[in-house]
């Protein structure tokens, strides 16, 4: 397990690598934290010409925090934005999903924009943008366009990132008033990619609840403000729009199953944690 | 900015145990290949090569990381510490290590220089860990032997032998 042979760019400003991104287009990779790029040149799943490496950057390194939302930049880690003790009150989605992010040892390394970028469909990061109703802030060295989560995660693996462009930053909106999150997952142990992921947000008017690990990319559904049998109707009907299917891991029925019940819960933890 | 060529070897130095080494290393070279075969640090060890066993596990710029997920042009000016920098004196083990020896936390050995690593920094950042705590922050290790029970027991005895001597 070795990667294939390709050229290194330690890159200093943004610039340069949109240098390179335009130039390589889809034979380049950008290299963050490396937590899930460096995995995939290993087993040669990807094998670009040329590797960027943006962690050099000085100004994809910051998180920029403006009262309505917070932009974390490409060079953020997770175990950095974790660490920030204001980061329940600002984002609470945010601080309750991290840990779940492979481990400790790998959050020290491992950025935000990095696991957005590789979109695995079980992974934390892209559920919560998707959750949230998150954007993604996409440059090249000419224009600049910033994606809604729901529309950047296109399928397994795969995002509306074209060759030339870097992902900047995402941007989640801070803490909102009077509005719960709660967030978990299941998986074998802990640690594991999840066979089901849920993260909800309730308000007075409704709730949202966004499912990873069971379609091929994270899906977020809205719901008025139901309870009781109403209430596990809807999420019900969701779980079967979501066309789990058997695998390794978990059959189908087991995946819809999680969903019904973790589902549940999760709304019921948010409208529990709002005020 | 300079464009590192992929079959050419390049100049890689860093902050070693303390002690600044270079040697050189092609793009593509994995830290734990350039650290065990370059510098002949065979300490951390190679198991899984992605990431997923924590044998490889050494500390980059202060904080555990995985070393077969970091390329080594990626450290070049970093400063590192591997399982070689943990005694204090090549004839004396550190407190955690002696922990380890204490309570049979290792049979084959093959994952303690990554354990030791990752929980040599976090009894260092959260001296007073509790036993779920630190079953949750060794779920990044794999250990096939032990079943982990004496692992857990060495690292709370040596959390509380470490708090002991801060305060001596």
């Amino acid at each position: 397990m070795k990667p294939a042979p390709f050229d290194y760019v330690c890159a200093q400003t943004v610039r340069e690598a949109h240098v390179v991104l335009a130039a390589e287009g889809d034979e380049a990779c950008v290299l963050a934290g490396g937590q899930s790029l460096i995995p995939m040149l290993s087993m040669r799943l990807a094998r670009p010409k040329v590797v960027v490496d943006i962690m050099r950057v000085p100004a994809l390194a910051a998180v920029d925090d403006n009262g309505q939302t917070l932009r974390i930049g490409a060079a953020v880690r997770q175990a950095e934005l974790l660490r920030r003790a204001d980061l329940g009150d600002k984002q609470p989605l945010l601080r309750l999903a991290l840990p779940w992010v492979g481990h400790a040892q790998t959050r020290s390394r491992g950025t935000l924009c990095g696991s957005a970028a590789h979109a695995d469909p079980s992974a934390e990061i892209p559920l919560v943008l998707v959750a949230l109703e998150g954007t993604i802030e996409l440059s090249t060295r000419w224009r600049r366009r910033r994606v809604p989560a729901e529309a950047f995660f296109t399928g397994m693996m795969t995002t509306a990132r074209r060759p030339d462009e870097l992902i900047e930053a995402i941007v989640v909106p801070c803490r909102r008033p009077n509005t719960g999150y709660a967030f978990r997952e299941f998986g074998r142990r802990y640690g594991d990619f999840a066979i089901v992921a849920c993260a909800a947000l309730a308000s007075p008017r409704g709730a949202r609840l966004a499912v990873g690990g069971v379609a091929d990319r994270p899906v977020a559904r809205n719901f008025a403000d139901l309870h009781g049998r109403a209430l596990d109707e809807a999420v019900e009907a969701f779980a079967w729009e979501l066309e789990a299917r058997d695998d390794l891991h978990a059959t189908a029925a087991y995946r819809r199953a999680l969903v019904r019940r973790m589902g549940r819960e999760m709304i019921e933890e948010a409208r529990r944690c709002r005020g | 900015m300079s464009r590192l060529d992929a079959l050419g070897w390049h100049r890689v130095r860093f902050e070693l145990n303390g002690r600044v080494v270079e040697s050189n290393a092609q793009p593509r070279m994995l830290l734990t290949d350039f650290l065990r075969h370059s510098l002949g640090m065979t300490g951390t060890h190679v198991g899984c090569e992605h990431g997923v066993c924590g044998a490889c596990t050494i500390e980059i710029d202060g904080v555990p990381a995985r070393a077969c997920l970091t390329l080594a042009v990626q450290v070049h000016g970093a400063k590192l510490r591997t399982v070689e920098g943990l005694a204090p004196t090549p004839d004396r083990l550190s407190i955690l290590q002696e922990a380890f020896r204490r309570h049979h936390a290792l049979q084959c050995g093959f994952c303690t220089p990554g354990i030791l690593m990752s929980l040599d920094w976090y009894l260092r950042t959260k001296p007073g860990p509790t036993e779920v705590e630190l079953r949750e922050f060794l779920a990044g290790h794999l250990c096939r032997c032990t079943g982990y029970v004496p692992i857990v027991k060495a690292a709370l005895d040596a959390a509380e032998r470490l708090r002991e001597a801060s305060h001596a």
